[in-house]
């Protein structure tokens, strides 16, 4: 039962983190119809950015601020200008194949700049136990699973509460109509991109203590990320999260109690099966748009 | 027509003086890894080599002979590896040295073999000696010889009932895996968790859960070292309280360096190290450092031993026989006190497999300690 509990919560842990990644694809693919296949490799690129930092000798907290300014700048702004705006108006295939050489290019280059081996990550949690109901869980898991709750409810208080908010969901559902009215859909759109941008970083700075910084590890989590945003519906935010965790449950439970062997084709499996009987997602509308 | 004379007699002259020259020398052609992936393994083996060279070279060579090595890069690309070993071969070298990369040695193995020239390998994979190549000899431990000494230390020091293995199901993890399970079979150590894990597997989570809920009294612990330091991280993340043992895979410095102080209590079977108490090792690693200015790590003791392996053969043989080498060397043993160059006492086998004692180091402080010397097997 202990056992359980704390394949649990650390599967959630690590659902959290996909449940991140997987919003960026869904608001990208809301607001401007780019699948970003360079999604995994963003997660990985802020911990670079900040073990840059970090090998110059800044201290840990100010290169997490630099990472994720950097972040902003170059996976959000640059990412849109240089590379989706140019591309965008020849259709969907051409930016999705774009942002394939986009990761390919990542990785090389942070091989090629940085080094090909894995390198140690600082954590921003301590290590350490905390007794839940006479369980030891880890503090990390539980860490990683607030800080990932804090950025959603604060992405939905932004999206539904605010005056922005209601203006990027408006460019999101009716472009045309949502520029008749006088919203800025351009600048909203942007804003989706800056805050893909932030979630990346943010993902990047949970995950990488664990699995440690190196070139190749967006592969798994980008995967990851977008099998959830499948499963969950791609055009839904509440979906992704659905999707994240429900895979990161589903991992955890599979390889301890199914087969180790085989955990990499259960999350596979899953997608399958969403895709026969319910290929929407979970919580996701059959599409609407006309693209 | 006279100046013709003079030239010819003079071309002459210089081709039989490079004859001579030629057959005054050793000539050893050495094949590593000096640049890619395993730049690491190769320049330190081509270090240690160089440095043997330059030791007996000083004295006077082997038998009155010179030693002349030579060294090409293969970038450690297995196919490199094979263009690079047959332009050497087709030198006529006496023996051939490398490739440290099992993956290479696989695919050059044949070629030397062919050529009967002895080639002294860095691999450790346990099948690169198993394929009846009676050319092939090593300069560290195969897991055959390495599983029955952690299997024996888990049973008789640590006193373990019950053990979990955890390992990567690759070549090299798998191999490991069968021959380790064939001992602990012998010796009554029961497998609990016996879980493999993928090569450049990020999660362990429920790895780690997994072997949690067997409650084995030790965990056998082989996998490459990015993923070592995963684990480790994530059995310390769990709490979990065990004694862990592995290869050098599990305590080398590069796993130190990323799981940090989860590292701290890991120990393993390490067939060389620098930090080993042995005086002779000491001087090694002093006149490496004085030479190249940093601390070799296994592979620059390979590619030392290598080079003094062919000194105590070709002196024992009392002529330059690369086919009498391959024969001498099956079952011979060099001692130390005998051949200071080759450190500890040595045997070879009849598959070019060797027998020496091992270490058995804990990381403590972020460091390789060495808790025990573990005895050769033959003894």
């Amino acid at each position: 039962m202990a056992n359980l509990l704390n394949l649990l919560i650390s599967g959630l842990a690590t659902g959290a983190i996909y449940a991140l990644v997987a919003i960026g694809f869904t608001l990208l693919w809301q607001t401007s119809q780019t699948i970003n296949f360079a999604q995994g490799e963003f997660v990985m690129m802020p911990a670079f950015f900040i073990l840059a930092a970090l090998h110059a000798g800044v201290p840990f907290w100010l290169s997490i601020i630099f990472g994720v300014l950097i972040s902003l700048l170059l996976l959000g702004l640059v990412f849109k200008k240089a590379l989706v705006d140019p591309m965008l108006k020849h259709g969907v295939l051409p930016i999705a194949i774009a942002t394939m050489a986009l990761s390919i290019g990542m990785k090389e280059s942070v091989k090629e700049f940085f080094t090909a081996e894995a390198e140690p990550f600082p954590s921003l949690i301590p290590a350490g136990n905390v007794n839940i109901f006479g369980v030891e869980v880890s503090l990390q898991s539980i860490g990683v699973l607030v800080l990932a709750i804090v950025a959603v409810t604060a992405l939905n208080l932004l999206l539904n509460r605010t005056s922005v908010g209601h203006q990027m969901q408006a460019a999101a559902q009716n472009p045309t109509v949502a520029r008749i009215i006088g919203v800025p859909v351009e600048r909203m759109i942007l804003y989706t991109f800056l805050i893909n941008a932030g979630l990346v970083a943010l993902a990047s700075v949970l995950i990488t203590p664990i699995y440690l910084a190196k070139f190749s590890s967006g592969e798994v989590l980008g995967l990851a990320a977008f099998i959830a945003a499948i499963v969950g519906g791609f055009n839904q935010v509440r979906g992704a999260i659905v999707g994240g965790l429900l895979l990161g449950v589903i991992d955890n439970l599979g390889a301890a109690y199914i087969s180790t062997q085989y955990r990499g084709a259960i999350p596979l499996f899953l997608l399958i099966v969403v895709i026969l009987f319910r290929p929407q997602g979970l919580l996701g509308r059959a599409e609407e748009r006309t693209v | 027509m006279r100046t013709l004379m003079i030239a010819s007699a003079l071309a002459l002259g210089a081709a039989l003086a490079s004859q001579a020259f030629a057959a005054d020398t050793i000539k050893l052609r050495d094949v590593a890894e000096l640049s890619g992936g395993g730049a690491t393994v190769g320049t330190n083996f081509k270090n240690g080599a160089d440095l043997a060279v330059e030791e007996i070279n000083a004295k006077g060579g082997i038998l009155g002979h010179k030693i002349d090595l030579t060294h090409a890069d293969t970038q450690s690309v297995p196919g490199i590896a094979r263009a690079q070993v047959q332009k050497a071969l087709d030198e006529k070298p006496y023996v051939l040295l490398g490739p440290g990369y099992s993956g290479s040695v696989k695919v050059v193995a044949s070629l030397a073999a062919k050529a009967e020239i002895p080639e002294i390998i860095g691999g450790e994979a346990a099948e690169l000696t198993q394929m009846g190549n009676p050319y092939l000899f090593r300069t560290s431990f195969g897991q055959q010889s390495t599983m029955p000494k952690v299997a024996r230390y888990i049973h008789d020091d640590l006193k373990a009932k019950t053990v979990a293995v955890i390992w990567v199901n690759n070549d090299f993890g798998k191999g490991g895996r069968d021959t380790i399970l064939k001992e602990f079979a012998k010796l009554g150590v029961k497998v609990v968790a016996d879980q493999s894990t993928e090569a450049g597997q990020a999660d362990f989570a429920a790895d780690v859960a997994k072997m949690k809920e067997a409650k084995p009294d030790a965990a056998f612990i082989y996998l490459n070292e990015e993923e070592s330091a995963r684990i480790l991280k994530e059995i310390k993340k769990q709490g979990l309280k065990l004694p862990l043992i592995g290869e050098t895979t599990l305590v080398g410095q590069k796993v130190i360096d990323l799981a940090g102080d989860a590292a701290e209590g890991a120990m393993g079977h390490v067939g060389l190290t620098t930090d080993a108490p042995v005086p002779a090792i000491q001087k090694f690693r002093d006149a490496f450092k004085a030479k190249y200015n940093y601390v070799p790590d296994h592979n620059g003791i390979k590619g030392y031993l290598a080079i003094y392996v062919i000194k105590a053969v070709t002196e024992k043989m009392g002529k330059i026989d690369s086919k009498l080498f391959a024969k001498t060397l099956h079952g011979m043993t060099i001692k130390a006190a005998d051949e200071p160059g080759i450190l500890m006492d040595v045997t070879y086998d009849e598959h070019g497999d060797i027998d020496r004692q091992g270490f058995l180091v804990e990381v403590k402080n972020g460091k390789q300690v060495v808790k025990q010397i573990l005895p050769k097997l033959g003894k």
